[in-house]
């Protein structure tokens, strides 16, 4: 299975820069994205890894402006779609990109689908407002994507309500829907969280052979490492609302350069674990981000924190090739970094 | 307090665990009613015939997708249902229909850990009083002695004694957790049944309350029935895993027979279905992937339960139930294929 075909076409599709999010609610201000840069290529799936909190999702609504303002606010940022600066877009605009160039999935499939209309409504909805086609041109193609996502006898289930639907086949629909217009962009967030693992497994070989068969670029939110090994191209890792690791999967999981992404690898129970000894756990709570940070958000949890730490925030370094980590402990030398 | 678990488990290896809890055959079906006269057509059949062994000072995993009847199992166990039939027994002693005072004077030795920290938890009421809740009602202890005993609980579980009198908000979901743990202490049970007590957590901090789990079941002797739907943390922490399937179990053996060589095919799809943290590793991966959903429990099919998912189904699974059968020692497996 070749995944990654993003070798010889680098060019991005989606270029984030310096995204900075706040939310504003009696007085307090949470700093929810500070600062936030990647670039998602053509044809890859860039895996977003982090826990409850760390500014994953934020991040992505906070691209597709899907936040309500207030008490969300977008401090500084720039999103180029192409061409495009999304969040300079008029409202009128950014309707056209939602659903149109750039897909979602969300977490809940029962949330996000409208109970009260049929599934094959939803689904010719944005076939017809956003490629203009007629209610029977809209029709044919919805039940070609039902089929595309594996459900079986697609004609009649059209015509079925969401609440007729499993978990499992209503992913599958969210899914249909994100890509009913060919996005160039597919953003899924956490969609296979709310499901068990014969259903996840299900979805995510569903996931492989699409991308096989369009190619699209991916970028898929998570907190399960065990998906992003097998699903993804490249891999974010996000805590504080900063990114704080950004590479290849076989170099993150071979070579993690940040010491929260090395804790949270040692967290998990291995594969081959004989039980009966104590897991490796990262002390302390997350950050409350009620300020912005000036020092490193991982300090305090940090088996290697030193002052540099506490007084100046890393930004993302180059660590290797194509593998960036915001950290002052250099693992190679096992000493803070001398170079910078 | 590190140095106990190398010698409990020479001890489990050698010594005669002995069972504190059996269930046979036990079933517990909801019933449905319909139409005006509420007349009953038809039970959700969330047991039917779970046959289980939990031995002292062990862990039973039990594992399954949701709907399977995990916590059903659970809350049968601890009587906070009334069964519809089959058997548990506690400490050789049938509880099953036990009432009154007598079921009473049982509840203090079967306690539970919920889920959700959030919603287990009185958001009115303080940590101390709500830690305090099961002495007060099954205990004299007053005064002094009282606070003597909730400072005691929440210093075992790693929570500052002078927190008793926050309120569950000002803590987190870890410590939400740890609070529910502390609860779960105060009666000294010789039995807990978690379920899924690190399922709504962040992986850094289920590490945490994994550890501590442990820590408390070297330290009371505890004896725990873990549900989970996370396998690879159940191989972490479980002597004796039990998988079940739509109401029933379907596999029970050791740990290391479950994981590395399961029997049914159910558990062989389930443990091929989660993915492992190690991009070669899930990139050269062969898996089972089921079709399809699991049936309603209100209409299982016919003879045996998998067999509208199952691989390796055949003639006979429609006709007839598999017997839960020994094929070896501390080995069951209910499949026609397994034999």
């Amino acid at each position: 299975m070749e995944a990654s075909v993003q070798a010889e076409t680098p060019e991005p599709v989606l270029e984030v820069a310096d995204l900075r999010t706040v939310f504003r609610s009696r007085g307090s201000k949470v700093y929810a994205v500070n600062g936030v840069s990647f670039q998602l290529r053509r044809g890859e799936l860039l895996g977003v890894v982090g826990e409850s909190g760390s500014g994953k999702s934020v991040t992505m609504m906070s691209l597709m402006k899907l936040l309500p303002t207030p008490p969300a606010e977008i401090v500084s940022g720039r999103v180029r779609l192409g061409r495009r600066d999304l969040l300079s877009l008029a409202p009128k605009e950014m309707r056209k990109i939602r659903g149109g160039e750039v897909g979602f999935i969300f977490q809940d499939p029962m949330t996000s689908l409208n109970p009260v209309f049929t599934v094959g409504y939803q689904l010719m909805e944005p076939l017809r407002k956003h490629l203009g086609l007629s209610r029977g041109e809209a029709r044919k193609r919805a039940t070609e994507l039902l089929s595309l996502v594996g459900i079986p006898s697609p004609q009649d289930r059209m015509n079925d309500y969401p609440h007729q639907f499993s978990g499992g086949m209503r992913q599958r629909v969210m899914i249909a829907i994100a890509l009913a217009c060919d996005p160039k962009v597919l953003i899924a967030d956490e969609p296979t969280t709310a499901l068990d693992v014969t259903i996840q497994a299900q979805i995510l070989e569903l996931v492989k052979s699409l991308r096989q068969k369009i190619g699209m670029s991916i970028i898929w939110i998570t907190h399960d490492l065990g998906v992003v090994a097998g699903l993804a191209d490249r891999v974010m890792v996000m805590y504080g609302g900063l990114v704080v690791e950004y590479a290849s999967v076989d170099d993150l999981f071979a070579e993690p350069r940040h010491p929260y992404t090395r804790a949270l690898l040692q967290t998990l129970p291995r594969p081959d674990d004989a039980g009966r000894h104590r897991l490796k756990s990262v002390g302390g709570q997350p950050p409350h981000l009620l300020a912005f940070p000036t020092s490193c958000p991982f300090a305090p949890r940090c088996p290697h924190a030193f002052d540099r730490c506490r007084r100046e925030r890393p930004p993302l370094m180059p660590v290797g090739d194509g593998h960036e980590a915001a950290c002052w402990w250099d693992f190679a030398a096992q000493g803070p970094r001398d170079d910078v | 307090m590190t140095s106990e678990p190398a010698v409990r488990g020479e001890e489990k290896e050698f010594g005669q665990a002995d069972v504190l809890l059996r269930t046979k055959d036990l079933s517990m079906h909801f019933p449905i009613y319909k139409g005006i006269l509420r007349r009953q057509v038809g039970a959700v059949r969330a047991l039917d015939g779970v046959d289980l062994e939990v031995r002292r000072g062990r862990t039973l995993g039990l594992v399954g997708e949701s709907g399977c009847g995990k916590s059903t199992t659970g809350r049968a166990i601890l009587r906070l249902y009334e069964p519809t039939g089959g058997r548990i027994v506690f400490e050789g002693k049938d509880i099953t229909h036990l009432r009154g005072d007598r079921l009473r004077l049982m509840r203090p030795r079967m306690q539970m850990i919920f889920q959700d920290p959030q919603a287990c938890l009185n958001p009115r009421m303080t940590v101390g009083s709500i830690v305090a809740e099961p002495l007060d009602e099954h205990t004299t202890l007053k005064g002094r002695e009282r606070d003597e005993r909730i400072r005691e609980l929440l210093d075992s579980v790693g929570l500052n004694p002078d927190f008793a009198n926050r309120y569950p908000h000002e803590f987190s979901g870890g410590q939400r957790q740890r609070i529910g743990i502390a609860r779960a202490l105060a009666l000294n049970p010789d039995f807990i049944v978690c379920d899924e007590p690190i399922a709504a957590l962040d992986v850094s901090i289920q590490a945490q309350v994994v550890n501590l789990l442990q820590d408390l079941q070297d330290r009371f002797s505890l004896t725990y029935l873990f549900i989970s739907h996370d396998l690879s943390m159940v191989r972490h922490l479980c002597d004796e895993v039990a998988v079940m399937y739509l109401g029933k179990v379907v596999e029970l053996a050791s740990r290391d027979l479950i994981y590395k060589s399961p029997m049914h095919p159910y558990t062989k799809a389930l443990l091929s279905a989660v993915p492992v943290p190690e991009p070669e590793v899930e990139r050269a991966r062969q898996r089972v992937i089921l079709k399809g959903d699991v049936p309603s429990p209100a209409n299982p099919p016919s003879g045996c339960r998998f067999r509208t998912r199952c691989p390796v189904a055949f003639d006979r699974c429609a006709a007839e139930q598999p017997a839960w059968r020994k094929v070896a020692d501390g080995r069951w497996v209910a499949c026609h294929r397994a034999e």
